[in-house]
């Protein structure tokens, strides 16, 4: 296959969420020593934009945007370590240290944007859920971060996003990372109350805030 | 006479029934089900189920949630704060609630939403008690201003002041339990009576897929040694936590509530519980959980059938909006909600009021929702045989068609075969226009603030007031909340 053709099967690939031939057209670029980082840009991410492009316009809906997440996701497990080893950079939009905040078990929307945020190429680490406010702060320290995003999907816990904002100052860290909050409670409004950088109302919308808060 | 018929919905067949039971049990037996509760696994253990206990998952048989449906109850009375009117949550019996536990009101005023305060859940509360389709009261706004680990209480210590009706109600913490469960036996007079007449359901929800919370199980454990009803509140949304399926979610729903049956039969025997939930069909587009969606109530209407197969109360929430304001999509989720909640007979029905995907109240949504539940109420009363003989001997002497509205028969049954609606406009147009032209919602507006002018109807005596005053402030001093807000 040449290399047009391959972008070609690699954007389909994550168009119709096929995971098989998405990382079938990633072994496929390792066997044949392309740039990998040409590949994602020209294979895979115009796959991802085309489904953002589906979306916006109501075409796609939430299972065809998550499980091309997640096609993107397969081929860049299989990139990334062959460009570790051939220690090329991979381009990362940003670090994004996420999670759902303590107290609160929910994590689909956590998930939904987890995923939204790795296949349109920012560096995600998942905390999982109920995870205790401190761990968000010694994660983010330990891995560079540039955002933090915390998830409340109970009101009760949304206090918590409110609560970690506080902690961030009194250790000295406001402004340090820009910190973006979610979940069905959460508004703009509150987001702006208690002085987080960013506010997401869906997965899609929280892409667009991350990258808007990286500068992209 | 003809004995009356009531109307009823049927979503499954008898054999559709069976089958999702027998997956529901079969789930629990071979998925098993996530406790994150060391007692609760105890109890699970000691009864001879396999536990593993790394990732605290319990396999329950068949034999197990067979002997516990066996020893639940297939009614719970509940009983008004003075004790003496009685409510059969039970068999086709409907009662209907406010929505809980919304964070916002929509403000009247404004017409926007905004975060709740006390003074909003106090009015709430007046409101609802002067509403005579609402026999329950619930626990329905979350006062913003009021610290965290007091606003479960707090909302149930307002209530209690202000309300004669029983409560739903539920925990935002394990701790608050002792506090709340307090102020109901200072109500009763003594544990014993509270268990001999409950004043409060307690709500606790299971997390999906198959996940019962240190929290909400703790909450099974304390309610049913207690006797205080637990309403199971499981709450699959199909294609995100649950399958995307509406039988796929409902055999999830009934496995979930299985296990909690079994929990709270585990914790005491012949522990009342009550089998409810609030799925939804997951907007795919939005990443939404509309309540108003059809299939959401098909989920609701089907599991409740199943409930009542399996002989235990009932409840869902239903006739509640997605809608943000008191638009005709208020009107029309709430009216075929509350319609499809009477027809499946469901004990108890949690919606009125509440907007926003179960996030919001209003006032004047509460107003409306009251004829809309009166409503379901006459629906389900159905076509009674009032004579012996229906119509012949009326005609006798009588040209037909001349003088109904003066015969004795009319008068004798108008009332009774009739309902009168108080805000619901039938008015012919000129009659309308002359009285300004108004709107639902406007009139609604006006009905809130006739029946708020009223002030309080029904607040509690004070030296049982003292009382719970002091349960309030003693567990506010041990959660170093320093004020509460005036009332």
């Amino acid at each position: 296959m040449n290399k047009e053709d391959l972008y070609r099967s690699m954007r389909k690939a994550i168009v119709e969420g096929d995971k098989p031939a998405a990382r079938q057209m990633a072994l496929e670029a390792v066997r044949q020593g392309l740039d990998l980082n040409e590949v994602i840009d020209k294979g895979y991410v115009p796959g991802i934009q085309e489904v953002g492009d589906l979306w916006g316009k109501g075409e796609y809906f939430l299972p065809e945007l998550i499980t091309s997440a997640e096609c993107m996701k397969a081929a860049m497990d299989v990139l990334q370590p062959e460009m570790t080893k051939a220690n090329v950079k991979s381009r990362s939009l940003g670090k994004v240290v996420i999670g759902t905040v303590e107290g609160d078990i929910h994590d689909i929307g956590k998930n939904l944007v987890a995923s939204m945020l790795q296949a349109n190429g920012f560096e995600v680490i998942d905390l999982g859920t109920d995870v205790k406010l401190e761990r968000f702060i010694e994660k983010a320290e330990a891995v560079g971060a540039d955002l933090i995003c915390l998830s409340a999907l109970l009101t009760t816990t949304m206090a918590n996003q409110k609560k970690f904002i506080d902690l961030l100052g009194t250790r000295g860290l406001g402004g340090k990372y820009k910190v973006l909050v979610g979940g069905a409670p959460a508004t703009r409004k509150w987001a702006e109350s208690i002085g987080a950088q960013g506010y997401a109302e869906n997965a899609a919308l929280a892409v667009r805030e991350a990258k808007a808060l990286v500068g992209r | 006479m003809i004995p009356t018929t009531r109307p009823k919905l049927q979503f499954l067949s008898p054999e559709f029934v069976a089958k999702i039971v027998e997956e529901g049990c079969l789930l629990l037996e071979q998925q098993g089900i996530f406790v994150e509760n060391y007692e609760a696994l105890a109890l699970l253990a000691a009864a001879g189920m396999k536990i593993d206990a790394s990732a605290a998952r319990a396999h329950l048989t068949r034999k197990l949630i067979d002997d516990c449906l066996a020893t639940t109850p297939e009614i719970i009375k509940m009983y008004d704060r003075s004790g003496r009117k009685e409510y059969v949550v039970g068999g086709d019996e409907i009662h209907f609630d406010p929505g809980s536990a919304g964070v916002s009101v929509l403000d009247h005023a404004t017409g926007a939403e905004r975060r709740a305060v006390t003074g909003d859940l106090v009015r709430l509360y007046d409101l609802v008690e002067t509403l005579p389709n609402l026999d329950f009261q619930s626990t329905a706004l979350v006062s913003s201003e009021v610290p965290l680990p007091v606003a479960d209480i707090w909302r149930l210590y307002l209530g209690l002041l202000r309300s004669s009706k029983p409560f739903v109600t539920g925990l935002f913490r394990v701790e608050s339990f002792k506090p709340m469960c307090d102020m109901l036996v200072a109500i009763r007079g003594g544990a014993a009576e509270l268990a001999a007449k409950p004043l409060a359901i307690f709500d606790a929800c299971p997390s999906p897929p198959l996940k019962w919370s240190r929290l909400t199980t703790q909450s099974l454990i304390d309610s049913a040694r207690a006797g205080i009803p637990s309403e199971l509140i499981s709450m699959g949304l199909t294609g995100a936590t649950s399958l995307v399926t509406l039988a796929g979610t409902l055999v999830q729903h009934v496995a979930e509530s299985l296990a909690g049956i079994v929990i709270c039969q585990l914790a005491k025997e012949g522990a009342p519980v009550i089998f409810g939930g609030s799925p939804a069909s997951f907007d795919m587009r939005k990443g939404t959980t509309p309540m108003g969606a059809i299939e959401t109530m098909m989920i609701d209407g089907a599991y409740a059938q199943i409930a009542k197969t399996l002989r235990l109360p009932t409840h869902a929430y239903m006739a509640l909006s997605d809608a943000k304001v008191n638009d005709a999509q208020a009107g029309l989720e709430t009216g075929i909600g509350a319609v499809l909640a009477a027809l499946s007979g469901i004990n108890v029905i949690s919606g009125p009021g509440m907007l926003d995907f179960e996030t919001s109240q209003s006032l004047e949504k509460l107003v409306i929702d009251d004829e809309i539940c009166g409503m379901a109420k006459r629906l389900v009363r159905g076509i009674e045989q009032r004579d012996e003989v229906l119509a012949l001997d009326k005609f006798e002497g009588v040209l037909a068609g001349a003088q109904f509205l003066s015969l004795p028969h009319t008068r004798q049954w108008y009332r009774k075969e009739h309902s009168f609606p108080g805000i619901i406009d039938r008015d012919t147009y000129e009659a309308w226009v002359a009285l300004g032209g108004k709107t639902m919602d406007q009139r609604a507006a006006e009905e809130v603030a006739k029946r708020l002018g009223a002030g309080p109807t029904a607040l509690l005596e004070p030296k049982k007031a003292g009382d719970l005053k002091r349960i309030m402030d003693s567990y506010a001093s041990a959660c170093g909340v320093a004020s509460l807000p005036e009332i």
